[in-house]
């Protein structure tokens, strides 16, 4: 097989229930990629969403987020390449 | 057997000195404290004898850390113990109250001197009050037992750290600087086998990680359920506890009542009153929460007046009064500022009562002097 | 977009956290109590994280102070455990010390750890605890509704300082980092702050670091964290960050202020003895006199009675070891003795007594205020303090190199040695006191002992004196030389000036 580098895709999942809108993600996102909705969760709280595409798995409102686990980062993994590089490059 | 050393198990120890053998026999991991007249010798022979068993001594800056020592080290579930006097305990009084509200064992000493204030280092009983009824904020209460000898101060720890583990709570030695001071001959109880780490103790060898250990309990009603438990378990306190010592009193007309170095003293009184016809008893609290409500009513059914001798404005002789419900008068013979009432005021008091036949009303008021 | 690729978790929900948050009251459960935008989630996040990754879990105890995060229990999967205000570091102190094992952290705000607790705070890092302290410094008390701080920063506004902090009035922010860094104890101290995304991942590191030398028991770490308290500040989360950038971080200069963790060795504690016989061995003292069987009696009419004995002299006398002395020769005579000093400041300078009671029985009241049977007496004053407690025909016995003859009635035994002068030619003015005892033993013997007792007497002060200094071989040797010639130079020669 050929050799391909593989481009990563990421996910950034928010649960609206766990947001509190305090838009520090949204500030955060250097691709701009979150936006606070109008919507209010079972708090009554505003919350942030994902437009969709744009992540690049920084981590950056991850860690910005107060929150335990209103977000999630999604790796899509590579099953289907050989597992002989691991993807370890953070920081 | 030329060089072979051979141990006794009998010395000579001043109370303070022997409270701490009794810790350490009595398996006592830890002690943190900070200095104070006349408790002082507590400290001293802890800072020389724990390390020399690799357990732990640590000089804390106040008063406040060393209980606040207290409280991680009871946490950790190891027998723990601080000691102090008056001032330091008042400063004490806030992790006490943390301690009580966790429920987590402990031992306090408490060597008792003059107050209020900076007052001075004689021997008081000042502090029954802020023992005996709590003394932080909040419902709970400690169990205090008074010892009166060098002996019973070396004896009583092992009582203490007994009592503290089985009701989780903290447990006061209270004595004054009489009895912390005086030398007497002890002989050493055996030591104990090191006890289990308890289960609810935050220590990840022997527990699981949802251990936790907390006095606040933010809804009204949860907080309110957990002063119901204590409650209940200081009524079962009351009714399992109760220590006291009766020295002839099953004819006595006459009771004389107090605790630590007074109890001697009634001693030594109920025999001159004796040898002058005078029939006269001492009744003791040993134990003083759990006052031992029990004997004083028992007691209280033959005899026909108490005097309550202490050396404070008169802070046990409620408890006097309330144990045998008023039932028979209850006077008070009572010194200060660090004077320690003599045998002859006492003798002399007792003279008094008997002769006015005075078994109606008391006509000593709070607070007067013999 | 998610149905055919297969997505795994890259940053999620640390596992540090319990996954539910059973603690907390109310509906509320997978969330934490904090306002939106609040600083100490962060941080949390970043605990939480760090104590999963180490695999510290089991044996992490997280600290929950008072403040705003006096819940943190209801959140970490580990122990947990609530310090009264301030006291954490104290708490904390406790915990490691009584076991080393423990992971402890305590995490503090700066009204608990710079004010109310700023001592216990300080001490803590000055003895090098093996503790990791999380310092969150948001300027401002979160809980209570938004007082003033130790850290408030001059002319911030809060609702007890409304007209803005007054420097003058208030004083300037506490510098906490700059002030432990200083202290030698510390291994690692710094600053950091939550005002961007760079900064948080560098409290992150910091955090992670503290965590490393705290399993690694180096000592005492510290970060303190700069945070936002968006909702008593009254600021977006945009405007908190700007404020932590350009005010906080203004007065509070981030960066590392100590790091010395390579140059410190591991924190070393003994393991404690438990074994009964080892206990025994240490504590039991060592039986240096020969002592007499259990049921040896003095057979002498003198010991049938409980007798009372006052010492008294000025301090640095040896009066309380004179007392020291004579109750141990009742203790090995296998009488019960109390011995009671009087102590305090006087026993540093001023006048000293001591009162000692030997009984066949137990004694009851130790004290000696009357009718006492034997005084001693070592300066002018206790001289006539003391001699109206004399019993009628007790003993008076007096160091006469210093004291003048005192006025009393016939009815008393009076003798007096020259104990100060005899023990100044000996060598030392301290062994005074057992010249003194050698007085004593003629007195006893002319008068009081009989048969065996006689002879007894100066083994049983021997066997004291090696009994009450164990080691102190030359200590020994010079108060048995001062007791024997104490007897010697009174011997004879003792004066009764009422004989």
């Amino acid at each position: 097989m050929a050799h391909k580098k593989k481009v990563k895709k990421y996910f950034v999942k928010i649960e609206p229930d766990e947001c509190k809108g305090c838009e520090r993600c949204v500030n955060a996102c250097p691709k701009a990629v979150l936006k606070m909705g109008t919507d209010l969760n079972f708090m009554g709280f505003p919350f942030a969403y994902y437009v969709g595409a744009g992540c690049v798995g920084c981590a950056a409102c991850f860690y910005n987020c107060p929150e335990p686990g209103a977000i999630t980062i999604l790796e899509e993994s590579d099953d289907t390449d050989d597992s002989g590089k691991e993807e370890e490059e953070e920081d | 057997m030329n060089n072979s050393t051979v141990h006794t198990n009998k010395l000579l120890l001043k109370g303070n000195e022997a409270v701490v053998y009794g810790a350490l026999l009595a398996g006592c991991d830890c002690f943190f404290g900070y200095p104070i007249t006349p408790a002082s010798e507590i400290a001293h022979t802890a800072a020389e004898y724990f390390p020399k068993l690799g357990r732990v001594f640590l000089q804390a800056e106040s008063e406040t850390a060393a209980i606040n020592m207290v409280l991680g080290a009871s946490a950790a579930g190891r027998r723990v113990m601080t000691a102090s006097s008056g001032l330091g305990i008042s400063l004490k009084q806030e992790g006490v109250s943390y301690l009580a509200g966790s429920e987590l064992p402990a031992v306090i000493v408490d060597i008792m001197r003059g107050g209020p204030g900076l007052g001075n280092i004689g021997p008081e009983q000042s502090d029954y009050n802020q023992v005996v009824k709590g003394g932080g904020h909040g419902n709970y209460k400690c169990v205090v037992v008074a010892p009166n000898s060098a002996q019973e101060m070396c004896d009583f720890a092992f009582w203490a750290f007994d009592l503290a583990d089985k009701y989780l709570l903290p447990v006061y030695i209270l004595t004054d600087g009489v009895v912390g001071q005086m030398l007497e001959l002890v002989t050493l109880p055996e030591p104990i086998d090191r006890k289990p780490v308890p289960k609810w103790a935050l220590d990840g060898k022997y527990n699981p990680r949802t251990n936790m250990i907390t006095s606040i309990y933010l809804e009204h009603d949860d907080l309110e359920q957990r002063n119901i438990h204590l409650q209940e378990k200081y009524a079962e306190i009351m009714a399992k506890e109760q220590r006291a010592e009766e020295y002839l009193t099953d004819d006595a007309e006459i009771v004389i009542t107090g605790h630590g170095i007074v109890s001697r003293l009634a001693q030594t009184a109920v025999d001159e009153l004796r040898e002058a016809g005078i029939k006269a008893g001492s009744l003791r609290p040993v134990t003083l929460f759990p006052f031992p409500v029990d004997s004083f009513k028992k007691v209280a059914r033959t005899a026909k007046q108490f005097l309550c001798v202490e050396m404070s404005n008169g802070q046990m002789i409620d408890d006097v009064k309330l144990s045998i419900e008023c039932s028979r008068p209850v006077h008070l013979l009572n010194r200060m500022g660090g004077n320690v009432p003599t045998v002859d005021s006492i003798v002399e008091k007792c003279r008094q009562l008997a002769g006015s036949g005075n078994s109606g009303k008391s006509k000593t008021r709070r607070g007067e002097k013999k | 977009m998610t149905e055919t690729t297969e997505m795994k978790v890259k940053y999620g929900r640390p596992k540090g956290f319990f996954d539910i948050f059973e603690r907390r009251p109310g509906a509320v459960k997978k969330n934490m109590h904090y306002c939106p935008g609040c600083g100490h989630g962060i941080v949390h996040k970043i605990i939480a994280e760090s104590i999963a990754d180490f695999d510290i879990q089991d044996r992490t105890i997280m600290i929950a102070p008072v403040g705003c995060s006096v819940f943190s229990y209801y959140y970490y999967d580990c122990f947990g455990i609530s310090a009264p205000h301030g006291r954490a570091p104290a708490v904390a102190t406790g915990l490691v010390r009584s076991n080393p094992d423990n992971i402890v952290i305590s995490y503090q705000g700066d009204g608990d750890l710079g004010a109310i607790g700023f001592n216990n705070f300080i001490q803590a890092a000055n003895r090098g605890e093996n503790i990791a302290v999380f310092f969150v410094n948001n300027g401002i008390y979160g809980m209570t509704g938004g007082q003033m701080a130790p850290t408030t920063l001059p002319g911030q506004k809060t609702v007890t300082s409304p007209l803005g902090r007054s420097v003058t009035n208030e004083g300037y922010p506490l510098k906490v980092s700059e002030m432990v860094a200083a202290l030698d104890a510390p291994i690692y101290v710094e600053r950091v702050s939550l005002s961007s995304t760079k900064n948080i991942m560098k409290t992150r590191k910091a955090i992670r670091k503290a965590f490393q030398n705290t399993i690694d028991r180096k000592g005492f770490s510290m970060v303190e964290i700069l945070a936002g308290c968006p909702t008593n500040m009254k600021f977006n989360s945009r405007e908190m960050n700007e404020f932590i950038e350009n005010q906080m971080q203004h007065y509070f200069p981030l960066g590392c202020f100590k790091d010395i963790a390579d140059t410190r060795d591991p924190i070393k504690r003994p393991e404690g003895i438990y074994d009964k016989q080892k206990v025994k061995d240490i504590l039991y003292p060592i039986k240096v006199a020969k002592g007499v069987s259990a049921d040896f009696k003095n057979q002498s009419k003198i010991f049938q009675k409980e007798r009372k004995i006052k010492i008294a002299g000025f301090g640095g006398q040896g009066v309380l070891s004179l007392g020291m002395m004579i109750a141990t020769m009742g203790k090995l005579r296998n009488f019960n003795v109390t011995w009671l000093p009087s102590y305090g400041p006087e026993m540093r300078g001023g006048t000293a007594n001591c009162t000692i009671i030997t009984s066949r029985e137990k004694v009851c009241s130790p004290i000696v205020d009357k009718l006492c049977n034997l005084l001693i007496v070592l300066n002018q004053p206790s001289m006539e303090k003391f001699l109206p407690e004399l019993k009628q025909n007790g003993v008076l016995l007096y160091d006469s190199s210093t004291i003048a003859p005192p006025e009393c009635g016939k009815d008393k035994i009076i003798y007096a040695v020259k104990a100060s002068d005899i023990a100044k030619k000996i060598g030392s003015l301290r062994c005074a006191n057992s010249v003194i005892l050698g007085a004593l033993s003629v007195v006893m013997k002319d008068y009081f002992l009989e048969g065996k007792d006689k002879k007894d007497f100066d083994r049983a002060f021997e066997e004291a004196i090696m009994d009450c200094f164990a080691n102190k071989q030359n200590v020994i040797q010079m108060n048995i030389e001062a007791f024997y010639a104490g007897k010697e130079a009174v011997e004879g020669t003792l004066t009764n000036p009422h004989k």
